[in-house]
């Protein structure tokens, strides 16, 4: 608070808001009866995830011979599944962790509802390596506990070993993160309610908070220290995610490129479904005041961004296959490229690398319509990426006579439609009970970063331009000169 | 006697300057409590850094020596086994999972001790001054004791209302329990 911001940065919470009005409108979507287009909403999202363990069910009761994999293509939709919904749950981390160490304060309007996207996103990741286990109850196999087989130990040498470690270590972290943060804002709702039963699920929920000074200091302290140890770990699971394929001896996958092309790209698909369902939230929700413009624009550079590296990184790889003067690999991108199933490629490079690069142009990243469907069209691509990477460099192998057309069956897109059911169910579930934005830190940049801040430091900034004293005028929360006894 | 005279305060520098001001008037200031972090707190306060990022710090380094340790004991002098012609210790490929989990036990330890530092649980009973203090108010409470005598209480009164406080009340939790 201390800072001096400019009176030409945008503003980040717009209209005359105080203290109270945030904590209104913020919680205002957990009170009284959810309206008619949330049951709507829950009734479609949990169908299509009631479908999802029917789909699982039907998997683990006739095998994975329901699903159309043969020896050549061994690994398909569901892998492509769990990659896709890895990478769109890097966001939320990134936004919270990497946004705090760099002091970003329009990470505050997005950050809770980003966190809980990752964690929802990171929970139907996880459904994937179950299933295709085929015995899912067999799970507690890839964790090191003394058996009788010896004690076999797993093989700790191996990337999918690690995947174990990356998603499990991911998903804890991400959730502590997340819910300590939770803990000031649901004591906010707790000391707002009026139902006896509603105040005591909300304390419990805060764990008693009560915002005492020195539990501020912890909190901070513990959000530091968390934001400093998720930032590298966000990079670390897609990384390791990569090694999955960057290990093996595949042409088309045994690349060095993949670790930070993989992290581009999660980035990219996690920021643009970050930017799905918070233009939806912040229309249904009433809460274009706290999730502006403002705040979508820097989503789309980072889009903008990530995308060019993500299609940097398609163009060297495609490079290097003919550089490398290997004709396997060189092979696997032709064909990729150029092959039969050269449909999937172009769409990954129509959705991925061109459609991106509309957000050059400032209007168009301030677009809400374009943005909405930008970000669709972007996840459509980064789903595509997985598919191309690991249908097309497997279809068609070493070996002619075994070369294979891969299309999914209806239980494999059952449960991937599925999961989006549970995804969905999940989210809207969070946006009836939760605070979507964090109450707390929208207060503690209320008076940096609020429209009558702006307009506060400008009349300010004018006054002292002309030489004239300020006196009267210095209500802009700028100075807080603590140290004055 | 658990009794206090609690400021309200609606705004966080008039609450800055008032912890300045009601400690330099020789009270003892009991707790403060804000809806959000203010800056500048600790210092008026004179609260102590947290050390919480020491907790951090030995359960990573728990953590990085378990997973080391463990992986090379398992890998190399408990069932040796070759994968993929590496060698038995091949330190390279234990980075990963090292890495994962000396951040597990970091964030576990420090989440952990976060919570039993703050006396925070499912089953709490908070002592909530006032109900707006997570809304809009900020509490400043003074403790009340037997010895405190009716001039002391028109001593605190005087020092708050001189600090621009928004409300002044007392709140007796032994009130609660009746």
């Amino acid at each position: 608070m201390a800072s001096y911001e400019s009176p030409i940065r945008e503003p980040l919470i717009l209209g005359d808001k105080n203290y109270k009005q945030i904590t209104t409108d913020i919680v205002r979507s957990t009170e009284g009866v959810p309206p008619k287009l949330w049951f709507l909403a829950i009734t479609i999202a949990g169908s299509l995830a009631a479908f999802y363990f029917f789909c699982v069910a039907w998997t683990v009761y006739y095998g994975i011979g329901v699903w159309n994999l043969n020896k050549t293509v061994g690994w398909a939709y569901d892998i492509t599944n769990f990659v896709w919904w890895v990478g769109i749950g890097h966001a939320g981390t990134l936004i919270s962790a990497v946004l705090l160490l760099f002091r970003q304060k329009w990470r505050t309007g997005i950050n809770r509802a980003a966190e809980a996207m990752t964690i929802f996103a990171v929970i139907c990741a996880a459904q994937f390596p179950g299933i295709h286990m085929g015995r899912p109850w067999m799970a507690f196999f890839i964790f090191p506990y003394p058996n009788s087989r010896g004690p076999l130990w797993p093989n700790f040498q191996s990337p999918l070993m690690w995947d174990v470690f990356a998603i499990s270590t991911y998903f804890t972290v991400s959730l502590l993160f997340w819910y300590s943060g939770l803990l000031p804002d649901f004591a906010t709702i707790r000391d707002r309610s009026k139902g006896k039963i509603r105040k005591a699920i909300y304390n419990a929920l805060s764990f008693g908070w009560r915002g005492e000074a020195k539990h501020w200091q912890r909190f901070e302290s513990l959000a530091l220290i968390l934001a400093g140890i998720s930032t590298p770990l966000v990079l670390s699971v897609h990384t390791i995610v990569s090694f999955d394929f960057a290990t093996s001896v595949i042409p088309g996958w045994h690349t060095t490129i993949f670790p930070p092309y993989f992290v581009a790209g999660a980035i990219f698909s996690g920021f643009a479904m970050v930017l799905t369902l918070m233009l939806i939230t912040r229309k249904v929700l009433k809460l274009e005041d706290y999730i502006t413009i403002a705040h979508i624009e820097a989503m789309n550079k980072i889009i903008l961004l990530t995308g060019s590296i993500v299609g940097i990184a398609y163009i060297t790889e495609l490079f290097m296959a003919w550089y490398s003067g290997f004709i396997y690999e060189w092979f696997a991108f032709y064909n990729r490229a150029l092959g039969p199933m050269a449909w999937a490629y172009w769409i990954m490079m129509t959705c991925n690398v061109i459609s991106p690069q509309f957000f050059w142009i400032k209007n168009l990243r301030r677009n809400l319509y374009l943005t909405f469907f930008l970000s669709i069209t972007v996840n459509i691509g980064m789903w595509f990426e997985r598919f191309v990477i690991i249908v097309t460099s497997l279809y068609r192998d070493y070996l002619p006579s075994s070369w294979v057309d891969y299309y999914p069956s209806w239980v494999e897109v059952g449960i991937y439609v599925g999961t989006i059911g549970l995804f969905f169910t999940l989210f809207l579930l969070f946006a009836r009970g939760f605070p979507v934005i964090a109450i707390a830190e929208v207060k503690s940049i209320l008076k940096s970063s609020g429209s009558q801040a702006r307009v506060k430091q400008k009349a300010k900034d004018e006054a002292t331009a002309k030489g004239g004293y300020s006196e009267g005028l210095d209500l802009s929360g700028a100075h807080h000169d603590v140290k004055e006894n | 006697m658990d009794k206090y005279i609690v400021g309200l305060y609606d705004d966080e520098e008039v609450l800055l300057t008032a912890v300045k001001k009601v400690k330099q008037a020789g009270f003892h200031i009991h707790e403060v409590v804000t809806p959000f972090p203010v800056h500048g707190l600790d210092d008026a306060l004179g609260l102590k850094p947290s050390r919480l990022h020491t907790v951090g710090f030995a359960g990573g380094a728990t953590g990085l020596t378990i997973a080391l340790s463990f992986m090379i004991w398992a890998t190399a002098v408990d069932y040796p086994i070759i994968y993929g012609g590496k060698p038995f210790l091949s330190l390279p490929s234990y980075i990963p999972i090292t890495f994962e989990f000396t951040v597990l036990l970091t964030a576990i330890s420090m989440v952990v001790a976060f919570f039993i530092r703050c006396g925070l649980s499912i089953s709490a009973k908070p002592k909530i001054y006032d109900e707006r203090t997570t809304d809009y108010l900020f509490g400043l409470a003074i403790k009340v004791t037997a010895d405190t005598s009716q001039d002391d209480y028109a001593r605190i009164n005087e020092t708050f209302t001189n600090t621009g406080v928004a409300e002044i009340k007392v709140r007796d939790f032994d009130d609660d329990k009746k």
